[in-house]
């Protein structure tokens, strides 16, 4: 067995993180929404089983938040942020190698561990050490390759007989799993992809990993082949270089060298800034949420040590990669000290808007019968003076105003930590 | 001059707020030779958080623990990677709300406010006490 790679992924992240300093949330069925247009983008368990679906916008659920009491919150990215940053951290005190995914996921490598651990006691360690530590419950898939990992995750939220953790190192097993699973639930497969393969007879993720590699990259693409291999225990997606999920950005990377100068972690916060703001175009969003790290490193024991995150909530959404980059200058100067060797850093980008979106929110907000004619100007606005200045017209601000429901920053600010009696 | 020098280093803004650590007494009026005898810096988070990632502030709302000189407005450093033990002062849920108190364990399991204006809280038959985390460190800050 060369590899083993293990997926650890926050349970209901944003919600755990509601629940943190609020124990009267305890079993009440709560969504979190986005600041944007105030879709669901965390439910609690309870809303959940209330078949309550992700993404589904505030008005379409209104009924059924009146009927079961369920708690809406907005996006706190400040707070999620924070514990995210304690949750990694947690990880690479226990792992050599973890690969941040998104604010609630990271892959950790655990190679030549087996050899001398159990892995399913391994993943048993790691997920009591996060809840118990932060205080964020954790589901942990333990397999060979990431898509494995990633599927034996799944399995360890979707089965409560397994108490979190999953170790699907076995073949024998890996199949019996894929059998229970549909293929769109297979990571990397989309919907449209899904729709296609079900309709040509491939509807499990076991019938997807028995398809021919050969007729899958002539009928789909290269990327769908290396789902097929990574099915079958062949590791075709690097450690360190994971394509981006949707709702947030990471780049990060440990230094070959650690980094003791101010200036020469400016210079590779820059470059991950730089990277992050290309790949949010790519996905053509903007976002409100910029949040920076860097560590030591955990094992050089003889070292002193040092972790810590900060983030901003930008005055508007973006993708200029000039405003990010300034932003993050200022976020790194805020938690940089001197005279420790750093040995990983990075950056992320979170609450996302799409641009179009928010045209159409401002105009909703205002509730201007002439919107028709507004936008005509504002887009002759747009076009004479470009894309910033149109973001900071409408700054005035319609997200903002959906903010009502968000929780305090505990963590971030001293006037807003919890309250005990 | 060295008086100066101290005032300098001291950044009150300062999220991690450092504080030279001088090993020589310093006489005032005299041109310093402290900065030669610098021996560390000191920081508060050095002294007050052993486990970052495990470690939350919380404010103190109430006069329930006045006895242990946990009075309204302190911040509590709570370090939630300690398994709290009999004696220890803990932040606890009580009926969904966060609560300081000095945890009893023996003979039976009981949260103890330090004020005799307040009543220990029982633990119900079959109940599981809810810990948040153990109380390390007070923070007051007077002016």
């Amino acid at each position: 067995m060369a590899q083993v790679i293990a997926l650890v992924d926050c349970n209901n992240f944003y919600v755990s993180c509601e629940r943190l300093f609020r124990p009267d949330l305890q079993g009440v069925p709560m969504v979190v929404l986005s600041n944007n247009d105030g879709c669901a983008v965390a439910r609690s368990a309870e809303v959940k089983d209330l078949g309550v679906k992700m993404g589904v916008p505030r008005f379409q659920i209104e009924e059924l938040i009146e009927q079961h009491g369920i708690c809406t919150f907005s996006s706190n990215y400040t707070l999620y942020g924070d514990i995210s940053a304690r949750v990694m951290n947690t990880l690479e005190s226990i792992a050599p190698r973890v690969f941040v995914y998104s604010i609630d996921e990271a892959f950790m490598d655990l190679s030549g561990l087996q050899k001398n651990y159990s892995l399913l006691e391994f993943g048993r360690f790691t997920k009591s050490k996060v809840e118990k530590e932060v205080g964020i419950p954790v589901c942990v898939g333990i397999s060979t390759t990431k898509t494995l990992a990633k599927l034996a995750n799944q399995g360890a939220k979707k089965y409560h007989s397994t108490g979190g953790v999953v170790d699907l190192t076995e073949v024998k097993r890996q199949r019996k799993l894929m059998a229970m699973t549909e293929v769109g639930d297979v990571w990397g497969v989309g919907r449209r992809i899904s729709q296609r393969l079900e309709s040509m007879g491939v509807k499990s993720a076991l019938d997807l990993a028995d398809a021919d590699p050969k007729w899958i990259r002539k009928h789909f693409s290269v990327v769908l082949e290396r789902t097929v291999s990574e099915l079958n225990g062949v590791s075709c997606i690097p450690f360190d270089d994971t394509p981006p999920v949707k709702k947030q950005i990471v780049v990060s990377r440990s230094f070959g060298e650690r980094i003791t100068e101010l200036a020469a972690m400016r210079k590779a916060i820059a470059g991950f800034i730089t990277r992050a703001a290309e790949k949010l175009r790519k996905e053509g969003q903007v976002a409100q949420h910029l949040q920076v790290f860097l560590r030591t490193s955990p094992f050089a024991k003889s070292q002193p040590q040092y972790a810590n995150s900060t983030s901003e909530r930008l005055v508007e959404p973006t993708d200029d990669t000039r405003l990010l980059l300034a932003a993050s200058m200022r976020l790194i100067e805020r938690i940089w000290l001197s005279g420790y060797q750093f040995a990983k850093a990075g950056v992320m980008l979170s609450d996302f808007y799409d641009p179009k979106l928010q045209q159409q929110t401002l105009f909703c907000a205002e509730g201007d019968s002439r919107s028709e004619a507004l936008m005509t100007t504002l887009d002759q606005i747009n076009y004479k003076t470009g894309r910033v200045q149109f973001a900071r017209r409408i700054d005035r601000n319609p997200w903002d105003m959906k903010r009502e429901m968000l929780s305090p920053r505990y963590t971030t600010s001293w006037l807003e930590l919890p309250r005990v009696k | 001059m060295a008086i100066t020098q101290i005032a300098d280093a001291v950044d009150l803004t300062a999220e991690h707020l450092k504080i030279p650590f001088y090993t020589e007494s310093v006489p005032a009026g005299f041109p310093s030779p402290a900065q030669d005898y610098i021996d560390k810096t000191l920081s508060l988070n050095e002294l007050c958080i052993k486990h970052p990632n495990a470690t939350y502030f919380v404010r103190v709302d109430g006069d329930s623990m006045d006895g242990v000189g946990i009075y309204k407005g302190d911040v509590l450093v709570v370090d939630r990677s300690l398994t709290a033990q009999h004696g220890d002062v803990v932040i606890a849920s009580v009926s969904g709300e966060m609560t300081v108190k000095t945890l009893q364990l023996r003979p039976r399991v009981r949260l103890v406010p330090q004020n005799r204006r307040y009543s220990p809280i029982e633990l119900k038959e079959g109940s599981e006490l809810q810990v948040f985390g153990v109380v390390v460190s007070v923070v007051r800050v007077l002016k």
